[in-house]
């Protein structure tokens, strides 16, 4: 790797002020993504994998929330310090966002080719008719039946599976070089879902983009991903290829999750082997590592000490005392 | 073979969805059509399909909490629709629900222990037993006497779902309905409610009636296995044969859906057109999904037929003869 990686960011601390205390829920990330590549960001819910991606898009609500220190460059240049206007001509054009319920990141009360028109005129010189011509080649490449009547249609008028083709229409609109997709198939039914991903995996190719790809289902994982980070508790507890990690998880939240997991092949006659316990709550972390009460393997310098991210051999990493 | 527990026969349900003030949409929503079904002691009946197919709705038809518009449900012989009033009392001990959404589903003013304890007073021969009986409840489900104590708010998702579940075991229930019970909850934690249910089924002797949209939790949990489509049972048989030999198409193209957790199977095939046009009412339901459908699918609407020991499935090319 001589080329500058797309996006890297260094040291991410994205907090939230409430009257209960400030909650990190970004807690000092690091990442890289290449052109062209599939990066699957993994985690329970709260685990801070959508602040994540809310702050890389700068759409952290603020207050309560916001950056507290890191950067983002995204081809050199650092997405926080970037004014309002240069930030709005990123976002959408060089980087854009699918979110998981298409239903409210709709308008509701907009003709659904107009709501994607607008996106392409904001960017591009071009007339609306001409903008207009453009979605309908876009519905249709998203594989939206009668694309042209579709462009009049309201959200409400549409399927769950539908919208969720036109949040990707949207997405892909100006071929961006990045797109950062936030369970994109979460509130779908499975026929729906293995479309919807066999349709971003096919764009992602065809336009060189690179996608970051955040989920909770390591299904979708497997299937998607060439690299995976594993967060914890706002923190990235495992980084590898997807393939590495999915034969030899290292981490023992990542070996938790992944024999938690009740498979086609899974014998119903045993019990399926659990991860105990709960996660930690963000106000009230422990000291030393935030698995150290659900980790079959603590150790006393677990209770200690936060363990650092670790490469206990080339093209892995590890947050876990177990590997030092 | 065991013993049937509750029978569903000729079972259908519409909702009317009224057009609001202006009248127009007005329509009807055909939610449950013609189940036939039945549920046997002792076994977990996986109901399985996608979202807005009619499995909730069975669900609630099979606890009385709906009234059908055709058909009838027998639990322990009787229609469950017309029973007299001291009879939907002991009905209602012994069929009960765990809700989809631990959230929702309690009452945030109450506190676990109290939660708990309604059902047993309610039905209690001896009041003085009552808190006794709620504390060994409570440890049966893996919640501590303190816990008791703590509102709903206090708990995480998967507690708050065994506090659900300590509800439904309460009155000892022969039946338990459980609605999408795992699907609001995280991985990690999944595993443990899986892992308890089976658990109290083993110690209680329960049946239940498993609804998910989760083909490999019902795959876990499940003795036998009910695939839903828009309404309708299109496949019945087995958890083996379900999986080893599906027979119907819409069973087919779900076991290719799911995303398999392992990087080195077959990825997402071509990226289809989605055909979202409302089927025909006369012919088969699935026709316009169909990857493998024929013409006359068009007109002929397929009833469950039995082309092997226990076994049924709703198509007709499965069906030699026609």
């Amino acid at each position: 790797m001589t080329a500058p990686p797309l996006l890297e960011i260094n040291d991410l601390r994205t907090v939230f002020d409430t009257p209960a205390g400030t909650v990190r829920a970004v807690d000092g990330v690091d990442l890289v993504l290449g052109r062209r590549e599939t990066l699957a960001v993994v985690g329970e819910s709260g685990c801070g994998k959508t602040v994540l991606a809310l702050s890389v898009m700068r759409l952290v609500p603020t207050p309560p929330g916001r950056i507290a220190s890191g950067s983002v460059l995204f081809r050199g240049e650092n997405l926080l310090a970037l004014d309002r206007k240069r930030l709005q001509d990123l976002r959408g054009d060089r980087i854009s966002m699918i979110f998981q319920e298409p239903m409210t990141s709709l308008n509701p009360v907009f003709r659904v080719g107009d709501q994607v028109a607008e996106l392409i005129l904001r960017h591009r010189k071009t007339t609306r008719r001409q903008a207009l011509d453009e979605v309908a080649g876009l519905f249709h490449r998203v594989g939206i039946s009668e694309a042209d009547q579709r462009l009049r249609a309201y959200p409400h008028q549409l399927s769950g599976g539908l919208r969720q083709r036109i949040m990707i229409a949207m997405a892909v609109a100006c071929r961006p070089d990045l797109i950062l997709a936030d369970e994109p198939t979460t509130a779908m039914d499975v026929t729906i879902q293995s479309q919807i991903l066999a349709l971003l995996d096919q764009l992602k190719r065809e336009m060189g983009t690179s996608l970051i790809l955040i989920t909770h289902d390591l299904g979708v994982v497997a299937q998607m991903a060439e690299r995976v980070i594993v967060m914890y508790a706002g923190k990235v507890v495992e980084e590898a290829p997807a393939e590495v990690m999915f034969d030899t998880p290292r981490h023992p939240y990542t070996q938790g999750l992944l024999a938690s997991l009740p498979r086609l092949g899974t014998d119903p006659a045993t019990p399926l082997p659990i991860i105990p316990g709960q996660v930690p709550s963000l106000y009230d972390l422990p000291r030393g590592c935030r698995f150290q009460d659900r980790c079959p393997d603590v150790r006393p310098v677990c209770r200690q000490e936060e363990p650092a991210l670790l490469t206990p051999s080339p093209g892995g990493t590890v947050r876990c005392w177990n590997y030092a | 073979m065991r013993d049937v527990l509750m029978e569903i026969r000729g079972l259908s349900k519409t909702f009317h969805v009224s057009g609001g003030w202006t009248r127009r949409g007005a329509r009807e929503v055909r939610a449950v059509r013609d189940v036939t079904l039945s549920i046997r002691a002792g076994e977990t009946l996986g109901l399985v399909g996608e979202s807005g197919c009619g499995k909730s709705t069975l669900g609630r038809l099979c606890l009385a909490l709906e009234k059908p518009t055709s058909g009838e449900v027998r639990f322990e012989g009787r229609n469950i629709f017309t029973l007299t009033k001291p009879k939907r009392k002991a009905f209602r001990r012994a069929v009960q629900l765990v809700f989809q959404d631990p959230y929702a589903s309690l009452n945030p003013r109450r506190t676990a222990g109290q939660t708990v304890m309604e059902p047993l007073l309610l039905h209690a021969t001896d009041p003085r037993l009552v808190p006794e009986n709620t504390r060994s409840i409570m440890r049966t489900v893996g919640l501590s006497e303190e816990q008791a104590q703590r509102y709903p708010h206090e708990f995480s998702g998967g507690q708050r779902q065994r506090i659900g579940i300590a509800r439904a075991i309460a009155l000892k229930p022969k039946l338990i309905v459980a609605d999408e019970p795992v699907s609001a909850l995280d991985v990690s934690i999944q595993a443990q409610i899986l892992n308890l249910m089976k658990q109290l089924q083993r110690d209680f002797g329960l049946t239940y009636l498993f609804i998910t949209h989760d083909f490999s939790v019902v795959r876990y949990m499940s003795d036998r296995i009910a695939v839903m489509y828009l309404g309708r049972i299109v496949e019945l048989a087995s958890n083996k044969a379900i999986f080893a030999n599906p027979l119907h198409p819409y069973t087919r193209l779900l076991h290719r859906a799911i995303p398999v957790p392992d990087p080195r199977a077959k990825r997402p095939g071509q990226p289809a057109e989605i055909d979202d046009h409302p089927p025909s009412e006369e012919g088969c339901l699935f026709y316009p999904r169909c990857p493998e459908r024929l013409d006359r699918c068009r007109e002929w609407h397929p009833t469950l037929f039995e082309p092997e020991a226990d076994h049924r499935v709703a198509c007709i090319r499965k069906k030699g003869s026609l």
